[in-house]
């Protein structure tokens, strides 16, 4: 199974390193900075990399690479799935997973490494079972750590990974009962020139942050279930139950986690909120051109688009942009220009590209996912319940867009869009 | 090279930027020198005596280690703080320790003993955790030592230990391959361990140890599969892994039948929805079921039950939210499921396009692969596949080789013009793979060859010159398909040689034109003029073609371009590559006849002219599947170490009873054991009963579900008792071992049962299929218990069965505190003939049954009523379905005061009683109060009646202290209500007591039809009808109530009826046969009609008393 586990920084420094088996030299990692010059874009380096003894697989969060050693056959989502639960360990513990982060807490995160892996073989992934085991450093625990010399490291034994709830702890207390979901629903979608949908899905998810003292046993029922054909649970949920009732039943784990996560497929007419129109012209023989995008709400019915947030990559090439939007404010982000000439870019960007263009809102037309109610089981006490609904854009970007590509990137950002507001942004062009 | 400067940098042991924690440390500087005295430090401080300084120390030192720098000249001080009390000083060593172990391997023995201790600490949780550093130190000579703990481990009390033992074994195995056999041995036993906790590490050491000794898996597979779901998710995946290996060498292939018919059957995804499918699966089970897993070659294909359950078992965790049980259950189901079935995983694959970039990376190259066999799958979810400009170049590629893989006649028009927006893309390797998805979907499909072709050839303007190359490309290989039609192309593309400089474009050009030099004769020789000047200047590859173009055209054209040839062969003969000066010389030799060159030369024009085959623009992917999908061989396409190939399936399955496990006999024991044998059962069965209530409604349940084994091989009864098998099996493994187990004593004991017991099990027996029925009219929901319907246990399926379990429980209730019903019995031969195969079995050895009363209790009379109604309404149901009446009125016979100590309570069974059809059955049950036993219990002295005769129950030999018996005796009462007088003797005392039968105690129910009942009614007028008018109980007006009461008055049966005003009932006296006729007429208000015909006219009298009496209470 893993090997070692090197962790790489973007300029290329391996800052960290742990061998569950034998010591692996860390120059295996050669391979991986080759194929990391090879790839033009930091997230095309191929996550698994052969080289002539070993096997490389990576995963990039962050701006890390976690690189994991591996020398035989495993599933390689394998090894993907737990380096990301590596990095969303890392995250719960310190908030951000950055290397200054990881660097200040090495000691930490080496024990997390140690209690997380043996052999190779994943042991105690709950983050339940390791907080039990190792304390998450606060800046309390830090002060008092250094005063009193006591230790970060739990007295306890790992007394959940005996039980059969291996995702709660035992013997949690809250003198605030309190039991919140979030249901967030996220859409995606690809719009094609013309500007009619070519796809759009939601992907919904339920975030949960449970206090609750004591073994709670929850049950959560949805006024439309059916919506959720398409779901994947956190374990604790009762499976057959789902089945049978279409009800959510589970033992919580104590803290923030994932309860479910569920996608509504293209079927479902997904409305888009907001439209937009574009329009691009080079002048010919000048390295100039002029760059026009309006955009406007749709059938909102009154109700107002909030937080939106165009933005729109244009190509390397592109040294600067004027733009005079109508409301709001926006951003140019001058990123990685290479030494490229204006008049170069004038006769090699006048083709029409394909550039995303991002959207945010909160508004929807679709039926969404609706809880019905909450009820516990097997404590006493009241718990104070709270459901909080949110829409976001996801992955929503219209395609064919006629306009510049590149890697900067320009962002436009306004607070709301009335009904009746047009935004437009003319420019100059790229000069 | 900033990597390499990095690498050495941190070799150098400098640290580059943000450490600020030890930026305090002046020997942390980096200079190398400074490195002996900052250990010195650190060896101070490990040497203190203070926990805090020992703790900095060895965070510093853990520090240093993850950065990769050597610590090893420590190794002695750090060893010393092995047995620190502080727990995360020790922790810290432990990690220190595991590291340098190996390079210091005598210091390293120095701290084996500690953890010898530790392996023997009450807490289970200190054994495990000695137990892993113990084994994760990899020095050599302590071998023995950890052999020995993993033996106690793997034995150990703790499933945690146990699972650390697991994790042990494969750690051994890599520092001593020559243990394997010990190891096997453990694992072995291990694989037998019976928790979740343990069954995915041992599975892991498993298939690191010993994966070609599938043999040990058999007796554990179906324990495997139905641990699965609760197994925590690593262990999923490596479980799921093994078992598709292991059903690939155990089972047929599912899809052998089909096998011929391959992709073509595209169809079979659209129309099945989710829901056909299940019922498929439900019929396929009842196959499996129905015949004997033993099959024939040739024989239409079922699939084997445990190739099922696990096909079932995984199912569910396709909703898990791991990636990789996902991929895993997924894999499994393209490489074992039947065709038809293979489409759910799908939905769960494409869900994981939402993940992470290198999750998406690794599901797409493995959709990538299915998509080629099974193209109808994903077809559905083609959309999800569309591109977005935010991905990462490797996902788009992957993606577009998916869509070209599902692209088809129906859907193709969308997919080009997706592609067209991909073409206007800035990712260049993207554009060029589109292209040259494009070119593919031209070739795959014929009708849209033309549409491509004039595409690629509007982009061969484009603007972009890779883009172009690409094109020219892919354009060269579309049109060796169909080179005549498209000579403009072949010109429009000589023109370009002028413009495009990508060598491969060039080259592909040149190619295009020397192959179809006679579509373009007047070009060809241009270009060949053109090339010859740029020769020096070109790259070999086009220098290559330049040459192949001028021998062509010297062959088809010498007139022309005969000197041009020379040249450029002359230029190529000086060139630097030695490929280009040999492929000059050759051709040279070939083309240019001279007297020196051979035979050849004649043949240099088929040589060069000869019909290309069109080239084959085949997916990366095609046959990728012989390897795992999912696994890293398969993912780069050459096999990884340590990979198992996945076998093919067998021709002809092995054994499936190898998966048998093994059931412990405890039945030997004497007949006098096995009564409290039986007591001690009763809390044991309703444990695995689980769910199903009160343990005496489960007591009584189970024991009517075995006495329904032991009542004779009728099939329903038989059928009943399996369902209620599986539903428990669903459910758990474990339970229904045992409930095996349990069935199996049962029908051995069952054997010896007395007839009386039997008697009234087997009615109890009767009353659940009354019960089934009842319920299969009451609500279609409930349908599942009936036998009629296998009950699958599908896992919902059995949830339901769970409430409806407690459904029954309830009635019981009800039935137990409601008045006893009398019911009529209905003889017919095919329950003559059971009684006497039950007879045969059974001989007269008294066995006590104490539940034999609450067993009768158990039905309630409303439902008794409900299914007279149902059975006597169907013709065709009622022989199977009538049953004797529960809830039977017992009496005394003889007082506990007046017995000393024994007491005698009687009842009327009525059962017929089968060695004297003319006889009366009575129940009697001795209890014996007294503390001293009672020994020789039979009768003496029976005075009767003249005519009367009585069978006598067989002695009871021994009754000990607080025991029960029943026994059952026959009197022939000559249908008179006289008492039967005997004396019951004991070895000590004899007793006078009597029996004396209601009147509605001396008939047999039997089944009338309305017609018959008014045929008989009036052949049975004057002398012999007994009209009473009465006033009915305010509690017994309406018909189910009226029935209950009279049929708890009378031994008698209803006779269905067409008005609800009317209730008929009818039996035939035991000894002499006389019909009994009853009928009760309701009217307004309570009043009513009762009417009795009979020919016994005394019988017809006491017996309207006592109807009356009972209707009128």
């Amino acid at each position: 199974m893993i090997h070692s586990l090197f962790l790489i920084n973007a300029s290329g420094d391996i800052f960290l390193e742990k061998h569950w088996k034998s010591v692996v030299s860390r120059s295996v990692c050669d391979y991986f900075f080759e194929a990391q010059e090879r790839a033009t874009e930091p997230e095309n380096v191929p996550p698994v990399i052969p080289t002539p003894h070993h096997y490389l697989i990576s995963v990039l969060r962050h701006r890390i690479y976690f690189v994991a050693v591996i020398q035989s056959e495993v599933p390689p989502l394998f090894v993907i799935e737990f380096l990301h639960r590596v990095v969303d360990t890392f995250q719960d513990y310190f908030g951000v997973c950055t290397e200054a982060a990881i660097k200040d807490n090495v000691v930490v995160v080496y024990e997390l490494l140690e209690e997380m892996l043996d052999n190779g073989f994943p042991l105690a992934t709950e983050s339940n079972i390791l907080k039990e085991l190792i304390k998450p450093p606060t800046i309390l625990r830090t002060m008092v750590n250094t005063i009193t010399g006591s230790t970060n490291v739990g007295e306890q034994l790992p007394t959940g990974q005996l039980s059969v709830v291996p995702w709660r702890r035992t013997g949690v207390k809250y003198t605030n009962n309190e039991a919140y979901f979030d249901v967030v629903e996220e859409i995606d979608a690809i719009i094609d020139k013309s500007g009619s949908t070519i796809t759009a899905e939601i992907q919904g998810v339920i975030d949960a942050c449970v206090k609750l003292t004591g073994m709670p046993d929850l049950t959560l029922s949805f006024m439309n279930p059916r919506l959720l054909d398409d779901v994947s649970f956190h374990p604790c949920v009762r499976f057959k139950r789902w089945e049978a009732e279409r009800i959510l039943s589970f033992i919580p784990p104590d803290g923030n986690f994932r309860l479910l996560s569920y996608h509504v497929s293209s079927q479902n007419l997904v409305a888009i909120p907001v439209y937009i129109k574009h329009n691009i012209t080079f002048r010919e023989g000048s390295s100039q051109g002029r760059f026009d995008l309006t955009l406007g709400p749709k059938q909102t019915m009154g109700k107002a688009v909030e937080s939106v947030l165009v933005s729109s990559q244009l190509p390397r090439g592109v040294l600067n942009a004027n733009l005079n939007p109508t409301q709001g404010t926006y951003t140019f982000d001058p990123v990685t220009k290479a030494g490229r000439t204006p008049a170069e870019v004038g006769s090699r960007s006048a083709g029409s590209d394909a550039p995303p263009a991002r959207l945010a809102h909160t508004a929807r037309e679709v039926e969404r996912l609706k809880v019905n109610r909450l009820d516990m089981y097997g404590e006493k006490y009241k718990p104070f319940k709270g459901i909080k609904y949110m829409t976001k854009a996801g992955k929503f970007q219209r395609d064919d867009l006629v306009c510049i590509t590149g890697v900067s990137t320009l962002t436009y950002e306004t607070v709301t869009l009335e009904p009746s507001s047009i935004i437009t942004f003319t420019s100059a062009g790229p000069n | 090279m900033s990597a390499n400067s990095a690498f050495n940098d941190e070799k150098g042991g400098s640290s580059s930027v943000g450490e600020p924690e030890y930026g305090h440390d002046p020997a942390s500087g980096g200079i190398f020198s400074s490195d002996y005295k900052r250990h010195d430090d650190l060896k101070e401080m490990l040497d203190s005596n203070k926990d805090s300084l020992k703790l900095e120390a060895m965070k510093r030192i853990v520090a240093m280690i993850a950065r990769g720098k050597n610590t090893s000249d420590l190794f002695p001080a750090v060893v010393k703080n092995v047995a620190c009390k502080n727990i995360e000083v020790k922790k810290l060593v432990y990690v220190y320790l595991v590291r340098y172990a190996e390079e210091q391997q005598d210091l390293a023995l120095l701290s084996i003993s500690t953890f010898q201790r530790g392996l023997k600490d009450p807490n289970q949780l200190i054994r495990a955790s000695a137990l892993r550093v113990l084994s994760s130190i990899r020095v050599t000579i302590i071998v023995p030592i950890m052999m020995l703990a993993i033996k106690e481990a793997a034995s150990d009390m703790s499933p945690y230990v146990r699972k650390t033992a697991a994790h042990a074994i494969p750690k051994l195995y890599s520092l001593d391959p020559e243990q394997k056999d010990q190891l096997i041995e453990v694992i072995e036993k291990l694989l037998a361990d019976k928790t979740t906790l343990v069954a995915g590490s041992v599975v892991m050491a498993f298939e690191e140890v010993c994966p070609e000794r599938i043999d040990l898996i058999h007796k554990n597979y179906r324990k495997l599969c139905n641990l699965l779901i609760d197994v925590e998710e690593w262990g999923q995946v490596v479980i799921i892994n093994m078992l598709t290996r292991y059903a690939r060498t155990q089972f047929l292939n599912p899809n052998m039948n089909e096998s011929l018919l391959e992709e073509g059957s595209d169809k079979t995804f659209y129309g099945s929805d989710e829901d056909e499918e299940e019922e498929e699966e439900e019929e396929e089970e009842k196959d499996k079921k129905a015949e004997a897993p033993a099959m024939a070659k040739r024989k239409p294909y079922v699939m084997d039950p445990d190739h099922r359950l696990l096909l079932r078992n995984t199912k569910p965790l396709l909703q898990s939210r791991n990636a990789a049980v996902v991929m895993a259950v997924a894999q499994l189901y393209f490489h074992l499921a039947p065709k038809a079935e293979v489409g759910v995983i799908a939905k769960a694959l494409v869900r994981l396009l939402r993940s992470h970039s290198e999750v998406q990376y690794v599901v797409l190259q493995n959709v990538a692969t299915m998509s080629i066999k099974r193209r109808g799958m994903f077809e559905p979810y083609l959309k999800s596949f569309y591109i977005r400009s935010t991905d990462p170049t490797q996902i788009k590629v992957l993606k577009l080789e998916v869509l070209t893989n599902l692209a088809n006649e129906t859907n193709i028009s969308t997919i080009l013009r997706e592609f067209q927006t991909y073409i206007k893309s800035m990712d260049k390797d993207f554009v060029a793979a589109t292209i040259q998805a494009i070119g593919r979907c031209a070739t795959n499909i014929g009708e849209v060859r033309d549409t491509c072709l004039n595409g690629l050839v509007q982009l061969l303007s484009n603007r972009d010159e890779l883009v172009v190359a690409e094109s020219v490309v892919v354009i060269k290989k579309l049109l060796q398909m169909q080179p005549e039609k498209h000579s403009d192309i072949i010109k429009h593309m000589a023109k370009l040689t002028d413009n495009i400089q990508v060598p491969m474009a060039r080259a592909s050009i040149l190619w295009l034109i020397g192959e179809y030099c006679e579509h373009v004769p007047k070009i060809a020789p241009d270009v060949l003029r053109k090339m010859a000047k740029s020769f020096t200047n070109e790259e070999d590859i086009v220098k290559l073609q330049i040459i192949n173009l001028a021998a062509k055209l010297y062959l088809t054209n010498s007139k022309q371009t005969k000197l041009l040839t020379q040249y450029v062969l002359n230029l190529a003969k000086y060139d630097q590559n030695y490929d280009i000066r040999d492929r000059a010389r050759f051709i040279r030799q070939l083309i240019v006849p001279t007297e020196k060159s051979g035979a050849l030369s004649k043949y240099a024009k088929k040589l060069f002219l000869a019909l290309k085959p069109a080239p084959v623009l085949e997916s990366p992917f095609k046959d990728r599947d012989h390897f795992q999908l999912g696994s890293l061989s398969h993912l780069l396409n050459a096999k990884a170490g340590g990979y198992q190939e996945l076998p093919d399936w067998p021709e002809a399955a092995p054994d499936p009873s190898v998966r048998n496990v093994e059931v412990p006999e405890w039945t030997k024991c004497s007949s006098r054991e096995k009564r409290k044998e039986k007591k001690v059962e009763k809390p044991f069965y309703s444990d695995s009963e689980g769910e199903s209530g009160p343990t005496e409604s489960a007591d009584s349940e189970s024991d009517s579900a075995s006495s329904s084994e032991s009542g004779s091989g009728i099939e329903e009864s038989g059928s009943g008792s399996e369902s209620e098998e599986s539903e428990e099996g669903s459910e758990s493994e474990e339970e229904e071992e045992e409930e095996k187990e349990k069935d199996k004593k049962k029908k051995k004991k069952e054997l010896k049962k007395p007839v009386q017991e039997s008697e009234s099990e087997q009615s109890s027996e009767e009353e659940r299929k009354h019960e089934r029925k009842s319920k299969q009219r009451k609500s279609e929901s409930e349908s599942e218990s009936d036998e009629e319907e296998e009950s699958e246990s599908e896992s919902s399926q059995s949830e339901s069965e769970d409430s409806e379990s407690e459904a029954e429980v309830k009635k019981k209730k009800k039935a137990a505190e409601s008045k006893p019903s009398s019911k009529p019995v209905k003889k017919d031969n095919k329950k003559e003939k059971k009684e006497m195969s039950l007879l045969d079995l059974d001989d007269f050895e008294p066995a006590p049954s104490p539940q034999a009363t609450p067993v009768n209790a158990f039905l309630s009379n409303s439902l008794a009523t409900d299914l007279e109604g149902l059975s006597l309404s169907d013709a065709v149901l009622s022989p199977a379905t009538i049953s004797p009446s529960s809830a039977l009125k017992s009496y005394e016979m003889l007082h506990r005061i007046t017995g000393e100590g024994l007491s005698v309570e009687y009842c009327f069974s009525r059962q017929p009683f089968s060695p004297d059809a003319n006889m009366v059955a009575v129940q009697m049950q001795f209890t014996n109060n007294a503390t001293s036993d009672t020994k020789n219990l039979h009768m003496e002295d029976v005075k009767l009646q003249s005519g009367m005769r009585v069978k006598e129950f067989p002695e009871i030999e021994l009754l000990p202290a607080g025991e029960m018996v029943t026994a059952v005796m026959g009197i022939d009462f000559c249908d008179s209500t006289q008492a039967a007088n005997f004396q019951l003797c004991t070895h000590t005392r004899k007793f006078f007591v009597s029996i004396q039968p209601p009147v509605g105690e001396l008939m047999r129910p039997i089944f009338l039809t309305e017609n018959e009942f008014k045929k008989e009614q009036g052949q049975l007028m004057g002398m012999n009808e007994i009209t009473e008018k009465l006033t009915l109980d305010v509690k017994c007006r309406n018909e189910h109530s009226i029935v209950q009461r009279v049929t708890t008055a009378a031994n008698l049966s209803r006779v269905p009826c067409g008005s609800d005003k009317e209730c008929r009932f009818a039996g035939r006296t035991v000894t002499s046969s006389s019909l009994v006729l009853v009928t009760v007429a309701t009217k307004e208000e309570g009043a009513a009609k009762l009417t009795i015909n009979c020919e016994k006219m005394v019988i017809g009298t006491m017996l309207v008393k006592d109807i009356l009496l009972a209707l009128t209470q």
